[in-house]
């Protein structure tokens, strides 16, 4: 067995606050995606200009450049905003776990609000025309005929997408945050094992890459069965 | 931000930019060297040969590149034994384990990529090819590859902008590229957001630039198309 | 279905601890019996994680003294180095005591407290081999030192000649002298100190004498908040004073730092 010399169970808190981060990454991605798909579909251009300087602009970005910014600037934008809008003059404190969980929601939500537009789009304009037709309003109709449909589409893409994330996770050790790289870098600076350490956090990642794409093919499984249903 | 702290940042990001540069094209031209004979083995119909790809795509695929990079920098060092071969001359350089790991790291996702060109190459070409009387290894170099090879070139050419993102950590082992040099500023002037956002313009520029090659290469390699096939990476 | 509900219920428990970090609004004015005071935790024997996860190190044993001098109550915040400064002044914290030395250029930017000790540089290399620290000595070799600090700036400024690596933290740094990829470093006689009477450093020495002799470290922080100024200096003169000072020193090191 690998020595970890008594750094166990501080990799094991590490691996713990990575799975958070990335699950509460992945809800504000997806809600940033489906706003930045929203707008990219929008009527009005100054929306759609919006939605695509958004994706655009992040998914030309180096990751690791966006997680720097967004920590060193959180405050500053959120101070900002605060102030205009609200007339909040105090200061704001901006978590690691909050900085970094908004950098990786922003960078996941530009990537999805693709898969998102060519998800929606994809819907035949039909199925939209029948639901008005039966007197749904444009909001029920995007809520219960487009999004269900939405969600089984962009499914595999998004798959794809939470394991970049889960890999991304390991840039926010730079921000402070103790998750398992932040954690690793401890214990190498303690022990001066870095191989047998970092090879061990490799491990863990891809036990959790792993993991997450079995539960992947589990809920892609479960989307695909609704349709064969539909359809007999 | 002053227009002078401004104007004094940029030849020291541009220099930083040419490291960014120099890193991403040694790794995108070892990643496809290194990632042909991968994805060959990879669609083998031999397990055992399929094997060795499969564990080092799984690998390279399922775990930081953060964790990659340290393993290569200040892992191999831990080693008196690698400490005292002759592979420690290059280890030692931060250039080249930064160089190292980025090929290694791009040449999984690429010989994932060439797979699934190869396999998406017309059966009855193949057949066609087989019935002319060509051998094996005549196919594979006469007809597979150059339709893999151009099948996949937008999804090579992704890639390679997602490796010019990647490099970025390359400033985690002391190298002065463009996030490197990014930090140092930052870290003498105090304005980390101005010279990030500053720097981030010469990675979008970069892109812009690389976007405009690729998309000048598929059209050159298919002077028959104008809209070139995509492929799904 | 239960991997689902997991899987939602731990999404929705770190969502939470996101916004609730987002929404919580600290007010302008710091409530005097309550200080957070940021250090960095890779910087042995001055401060480091041990492997509960617990800050440790002279500047958390310092601070500590220093709080219940003041009666104040005090958390840690860990911070990396490169961004202490601006985490400061963001008000990630109010105060820096992670081994910080007083400089102009970080004048521009913070507020500093009286000294609480008084570092020098030097550099260390391998046992045996000869190291001319000079400017032409060191022409051409590869020197390391941590970003963002003032060996860093030194080095940049009286020996531009030498290849300078910077490194995010000084272990790494000594990493990379350990794996013989760095020719020397120059850091804190302090640190080097301790590390040199490690394992991982017993086959190294400290090369020529101090470069930069009397680099007085102080506790950095926001501009203009001088009643926290005059009561962290008060704070230093009296377990200066009272032997506090002397008793944590000593744990530390065999002579006096102050």
């Amino acid at each position: 067995m690998i020595d970890l010399q008594g750094f166990g169970a501080l990799l094991f808190a590490g691996t713990q606050v990575t799975l958070q981060l990335a699950l509460a990454a992945l809800v504000v991605g997806l809600i940033l995606g489906l706003l930045g798909a929203t707008a990219k579909l929008s009527e009005h251009a100054p929306v759609r200009l919006l939605g695509n300087g958004y994706s655009t602009l992040v998914r030309g970005l180096p990751e690791f450049l966006v997680v720097l910014t967004f920590y060193f600037g959180a405050t500053d934008i959120l101070m900002a905003v605060a102030s205009t809008l609200f007339g909040y003059d105090g200061y704001i404190e901006v978590s690691a776990f909050a900085a970094g969980t908004t950098a990786l929601g922003f960078i996941f939500g530009a990537y999805a609000s693709e898969l998102f537009r060519g998800a929606i789009i994809s819907i035949p304009g039909g199925q939209a025309e029948a639901a008005r037709a039966l007197g749904m309003t444009k909001r029920q109709t995007f809520f219960r005929i487009t999004l269900p449909q939405v969600w089984r589409i962009a499914l595999p893409g998004l798959g794809n997408l939470f394991m970049i994330l889960m890999k991304d996770t390991a840039l926010i050790s730079v921000v402070g945050l103790e998750e398992l790289m932040r954690v690793t870098a401890f214990a190498v600076g303690r022990t001066k094992e870095p191989f047998t350490l970092y090879l061990t956090a490799a491990v863990i990642y891809l036990l959790l890459t792993s993991i997450a794409s079995l539960g992947l093919r589990y809920l892609e499984k479960r989307a695909a069965l609704g349709v064969r249903e539909a359809l007999s | 931000m002053t227009w002078v702290a401004f104007l004094e940042m940029l030849p020291k990001l541009a220099s930083g930019a040419v490291l960014t540069l120099e890193l991403l094209f040694l790794s995108a031209c070892v990643g496809l060297f290194l990632a042909v004979p991968l994805a060959l083995a990879r669609v083998s119909k031999r397990w055992w040969l399929s094997l060795i790809p499969r564990t080092y795509i799984f690998f390279f695929r399922g775990t930081p590149l953060l964790v990659q990079l340290f393993l290569v920098y200040y892992g191999l060092g831990q080693f008196e034994a690698v400490r005292e071969s002759f592979v420690w001359p290059v280890l030692r350089d931060a250039f080249w384990c930064a160089a190292i790991t980025f090929s290694l790291h791009t040449a999984a996702y690429i010989s994932e990529i060439l797979r699934g060109a190869i396999q998406a190459v017309p059966v009855g070409e193949i057949e066609a090819a087989r019935a002319i009387g060509m051998r094996f290894h005549q196919v594979y170099i006469s007809v597979i590859l150059p339709r893999a090879f151009r099948m996949a070139l937008p999804a090579y050419g992704n890639e390679i902008i997602l490796m010019l993102k990647a490099s970025a950590l390359a400033s985690t082992i002391t190298l002065m590229d463009l996030t490197g040099t990014a930090k140092t500023i930052s870290s003498i002037n105090y304005m980390p957001v101005e010279t990030f956002v500053t720097a981030g313009a010469f990675y979008l520029a970069i892109t812009y630039v690389l976007t405009h090659v690729i998309r000048f290469l598929e059209r050159h390699l298919h002077p028959d198309r104008k809209e070139p096939v995509m492929i799904v990476g | 279905m239960s991997f689902l509900r997991t899987f939602t219920g731990l999404a929705f428990k770190g969502m939470a601890i996101a916004t609730l970090s987002v929404i919580a609004l600290t007010a302008t004015a710091y409530a005097a019996d309550k200080l957070r005071i940021g250090t960095e935790g890779a910087y042995p024997p001055f401060n480091l994680v041990d492997s509960n996860g617990e800050l440790q190190g002279f500047d958390v044993d310092i601070a500590k003294a220093l709080c219940a001098s003041m009666k104040a109550e005090c958390t840690f915040v860990k911070q990396d180095w490169d961004g202490m400064i601006p985490a400061l002044n963001k008000r990630k914290f109010d105060a820096i005591v992670a081994s910080m030395s007083i400089t102009e250029e970080r004048q521009k930017a913070v507020d500093f407290s009286e000294r609480y000790y008084t570092n020098k540089l030097q550099f260390v290399g391998k046992k045996g081999m000869d190291v001319d620290i000079s400017a032409a000595g060191l022409k051409g070799k590869v020197i390391g030192a941590q970003r963002a600090t003032i060996s860093g700036q030194w080095l940049e400024q009286n020996r531009a000649d030498a290849d300078i690596k910077l490194y995010d933290t000084q272990e790494n740094a000594y990493l990379d002298l350990a794996s013989g990829r760095l020719d020397a470093i120059l850091a804190d006689a302090f640190v080097n100190y301790e590390w040199l009477n490690s394992d991982a450093g017993n086959a190294f020495e400290a090369k020529g004498d101090p470069v930069f002799d009397g680099d007085l470290i102080g506790i950095a922080i926001r501009k203009g908040e001088d009643d926290l100024r005059i009561k962290l200096n008060k704070a230093i003169k009296d377990i200066v004073a009272d032997g506090t000072y002397g008793k944590i020193n000593a744990k530390y090191f065999p002579f006096s730092i102050y």
